[in-house]
C-alpha cells in the first residue's frame, strides 16, 4: 500500500529508532529476565513515542491512528515487547481518559503519561471475568467523598512498574452484567494496593504482567472517571482503539518473520541448493508476504476509516485485530518451520517471534469475541 | 545567532554501488541518506539551539528529492530549509559547488553572529572540499574535525580533532565548522516534528535568483564550469576489514562460533 510523504517519513523514524536502540544484547536479557528495560521506555518518552496519539494540549504528539498503527508495526518488526511499551499509554492507558476524564484529570494523569513520565495500565480483566468481563465482582463502595475498592484483577499488563491503574469496579450492586460498573484512577501506592508475583509467560517477556490487589483501597471520588455506572461503554470503546494498535503489532512481527525466513532460505543449502530454490519453501515464502500485505491494507485502510469517523470504524477494528492476529500466528508457524530445527533455538529470531505472536489472538478481546463484534454488526 | 547546516543528500553506499557508463554514479538506482557527517552537524546546531534558542536552517544544494531530507532536518528540530537547486547547477564539482553555496548563504544573510556548519565530507565524493571552500569564499575563518563545540559569547570554543590527539581552538563569529559522524549520536524525528515540518516552507534558489550574486561566477558552475571533473568511478573489490577478537580463549572460541553460527556458516 502506498502511504504519502508524511507517514513514510514516520515509518522511517519508527523504524531507524528500532533498529538503532533495540539491540540483540537488549532484546536477549529481556526474554531472559523479563526485567523491565527503564532505559528505553524513558528515550520512547523523550521522542514522544509514548504519546503518538494522545492530543498536543496533554502532551502528546498530536498524531493519528496510522501514526500508531505505524509505530507498533516498525517496534514490533524488532521486538514485539517493546511496541508495548510505547503502546500502552496511547491506547489503554489513555484511552479511557480521554473517552471520559474531565481537564483536571488530563492534566494530572494523561499529559505525565503522554510524556513517558509516568506509566498508566488497564485493570478491567478478572479471575472470573475475561471475556465476559461484565461478570466482575469488584466493588467500589462508597464512603463519604471516598470509594472503598475491593477485589483483585488478573493478567494485568505493566501493573509491577506502573504508577497509576484505571480500574473498574462495581458501583452498585444490585445491577448486573454491564450496568453499575465504574472507573477509577488508582494510584499505586495507595495503602491496599499490591501487585502479585509477575506471571512467567510464553512470550512477551520483559512487560512483567501480575495480578492487582485491591484490599479496603480509599480513592477520592474525584479520582473516579465519568459518570457512575457507565464505565462498561468506557471499557468496551478503549479495548476497540487498542485493537488498532494490535493489529498492527501483528503486522510488525509477521513482516519481522518473512523477513529472517527470507534470508535464511537464500542461505541454507540442502539437495545442492538453497532451500529458497525448492518450491515448497518458495511457495511458502509468497503465501507468507501475501497474508501480510493483504493484512496491511485492512489495517490501514481500518485506521484511515476510524479518524474519518466511518460508521463501520468499530467493526473493522476488530477485523483487522482478528485477521492481522491470526495471520501473524500462522505466518510465525510457517517462519519456524522455514527454519527446520534451527527455528526451535532459541538463537534464532523466529522462535522467539512465534511465543510472542500467541497473545496477539488473545489478549484485548479474543478472535472468539472479535467475532462476537463482527457477527452483531453484521446482522443489527 | 542564526545557525546555517550544510547538507547533502547522497546514496547509500552502504548498500550495492551502481556506476553510469560515463563513471558517474547511477543514483537513481540508490536509496538515499542525509550524509552522516552532515547529521552530525545539523545534531551539533541542534544542541545549540537547545542552549541558545537561536534559529538553525538547513541548506542543501540538491534536485528536487533533497527537499524530503530537508524536511526530515526540520523535523528534527530545524526551524526551516533551503534547497538550492537549478538545472544551471547540476554536475557542479567542489569548486562550482562550494561557490554556488557560498553565494547562496551571502543570499540568505550572514550576520555578526552566525554559524556555518558542515560535515567534513561527503560519502560519495569524499573530497572534504566544499566546507573549507565556502569559508575562503565568504573570507571566515574554519575548523574542521570539530569533536566538541561551545559557545561563549560571540566565540567558539571548538575540540578539533587530529589523529593522535586533540587541539582546543578558539574562533570568532561569523565562522565556519565542519564535523565528523563520531560527533555525536543525532536525534530522532518526532511525530510532531514530522506533522510541523509539512506545515513549514522550504525556500528554494534557482540559478534567476542567486545569478547576480557577486561570488557566483556563471562560467565556473555546473557540469561545462567546473575546473575538474570525474574520469571513472568504480566500486573496489569488497575487502573485508576483518576484526580482532578479545579475550580468553575459551571466550573468544564462544565468540568466534556464535558469528559463523549467526551466519549459518556451521
Amino acid at each position: 500500500m502506498i502511504l504519502s510523504e508524511k507517514y513514510e517519513m514516520m515509518r522511517k523514524n519508527f523504524r531507524n529508532f528500532a533498529e538503532t536502540e533495540f539491540t540483540d544484547e537488549i532484546l536477549d536479557h529481556l526474554d531472559r529476565t523479563g526485567e523491565f528495560n527503564w532505559e528505553i521506555w524513558k528515550k520512547m518518552g523523550k521522542y514522544g513515542f509514548t504519546g503518538v496519539k494522545l492530543p498536543k494540549e496533554y502532551g502528546g504528539q498530536g498524531g493519528d491512528s496510522l501514526a500508531y498503527v505505524l509505530m507498533n508495526e516498525e517496534f514490533s518488526r524488532i521486538s514485539p515487547v517493546l511496541a508495548i511499551y510505547a503502546n500502552t499509554p496511547n491506547s489503554l492507558g489513555g484511552g479511557p481518559l480521554l473517552a471520559c476524564g474531565n481537564k483536571e484529570q488530563l492534566e494530572k494523569y494523561l499529559t505525565p503519561a503522554a510524556k513517558g513520565e509516568k506509566q498508566i495500565v488497564f485493570g478491567l480483566t478478572e479471575p472470573g471475568a475475561g471475556s465476559d468481563a461484565a461478570s466482575m465482582v469488584t466493588r467500589a463502595d462508597q464512603d463519604g467523598d471516598y470509594y472503598i475498592l475491593n477485589g483483585r484483577k488478573c493478567f494485568i499488563s505493566g501493573a509491577p512498574v506502573a504508577d497509576y491503574a484505571i480500574v473498574f469496579a462495581r458501583t452498585d450492586p444490585k445491577q448486573r452484567g454491564a450496568r453499575g460498573i465504574s472507573i477509577f484512577i488508582v494510584d499505586m501506592k495507595l495503602p491496599g494496593v499490591s501487585c502479585g508475583k509477575p506471571e512467567e509467560k510464553m512470550g512477551i517477556a520483559g512487560y512483567p504482567t501480575s495480578d492487582l490487589v485491591l484490599e479496603d483501597v480509599r480513592v477520592h471520588k474525584s479520582d473516579m472517571l465519568g459518570t457512575p455506572g457507565a464505565g462498561y461503554k468506557t471499557a468496551m470503546t478503549t479495548l476497540d482503539g487498542g485493537r488498532l494498535g494490535v493489529a498492527g503489532q501483528s503486522l510488525g512481527i509477521a513482516q519481522g518473520c518473512l523477513e529472517e525466513s527470507i534470508s535464511y532460505a537464500k542461505e541454507r543449502k540442502q539437495f545442492g541448493k538453497p532451500i529458497a530454490m525448492h518450491q515448497a519453501i518458495s511457495f511458502m515464502l509468497a503465501d507468507m508476504a501475501t497474508e501480510i500485505e493483504a493484512a496491511r491494507c485492512l489495517v490501514y485502510n481500518t485506521a484511515m476509516a476510524k479518524d474519518r469517523g466511518d460508521k463501520d470504524a468499530s467493526m473493522m477494528c476488530s477485523m483487522a485485530k482478528y485477521f492481522a492476529s491470526e495471520m501473524a500466528n500462522r505466518v510465525a508457524a510457517k517462519a519456524v518451520q522455514i527454519h527446520g530445527g534451527y527455528g526451535y533455538i532459541k538463537d534464532y529470531k523466529v522462535e522467539r517471534f512465534y511465543r510472542d505472536a500467541r497473545i496477539k489472538t488473545i489478549y484485548e478481546g479474543t478472535s472468539q469475541v472479535q467475532q462476537i463484534v463482527i457477527s452483531r454488526s453484521l446482522l443489527k | 545567532m542564526r545557525i546555517y547546516v550544510c547538507v547533502k543528500q547522497v546514496p547509500d553506499t552502504s548498500g550495492k554501488v551502481a556506476v553510469n557508463e560515463n563513471g558517474t554514479l547511477n543514483r537513481a538506482s540508490m536509496a538515499t541518506i542525509i550524509n552522516p557527517d552532515d547529521l552530525a552537524a545539523a545534531e551539533a546546531a541542534l544542541r545549540l539551539k537547545d542552549e541558545t534558542g537561536c534559529r538553525v536552517t538547513a541548506v542543501s544544494m540538491g534536485p528536487a528529492p533533497a527537499m524530503g531530507m530537508l524536511r526530515e532536518l526540520i523535523a528534527m528540530g530545524c526551524d526551516d530549509g533551503v534547497l538550492i537547486s537549478g538545472r544551471e547547477f547540476g554536475g557542479s564539482d567542489t569548486f562550482a559547488t562550494s561557490q554556488i553555496i557560498a553565494g547562496a548563504l551571502s543570499n540568505l544573510g550572514i550576520g555578526e553572529d552566525d554559524v556555518i556548519f558542515c560535515g567534513r565530507q561527503a560519502i560519495d565524493g569524499d573530497t572534504a572540499q566544499v566546507g573549507p571552500q565556502i569559508a575562503e569564499k565568504l573570507n571566515i575563518p574554519q575548523i574542521t574535525y570539530a569533536a566538541d563545540i561551545k559557545k561563549e559569547g560571540n566565540k567558539l570554543i571548538v575540540k578539533r580533532m587530529l589523529e593522535d590527539g586533540y587541539m582546543m581552538v578558539e574562533m570568532q563569529t561569523p565562522c565556519l565548522i565542519t564535523c565528523i559522524k563520531e560527533l555525536n549520536a543525532p536525534r530522532y524525528m518526532t511525530v510532531k516534528g514530522i506533522l510541523e515540518s509539512f506545515e513549514k516552507e522550504i525556500t528554494i534558489l534557482d540559478y534567476p535568483a542567486l545569478k547576480d550574486e557577486p561570488l557566483i561566477d556563471p562560467t565556473t558552475i555546473g557540469l561545462k564550469g567546473s575546473p575538474t571533473n570525474i574520469f571513472k568511478s568504480f566500486a573496489p573489490p569488497l575487502k573485508g576489514a576483518g576484526r580482532m577478537l578479545e579475550g580468553t580463549e575459551n571466550e573468544m572460541v564462544d565468540e568466534l562460533v556464535s558469528e559463523l553460527a549467526k551466519k549459518h556458516i556451521i
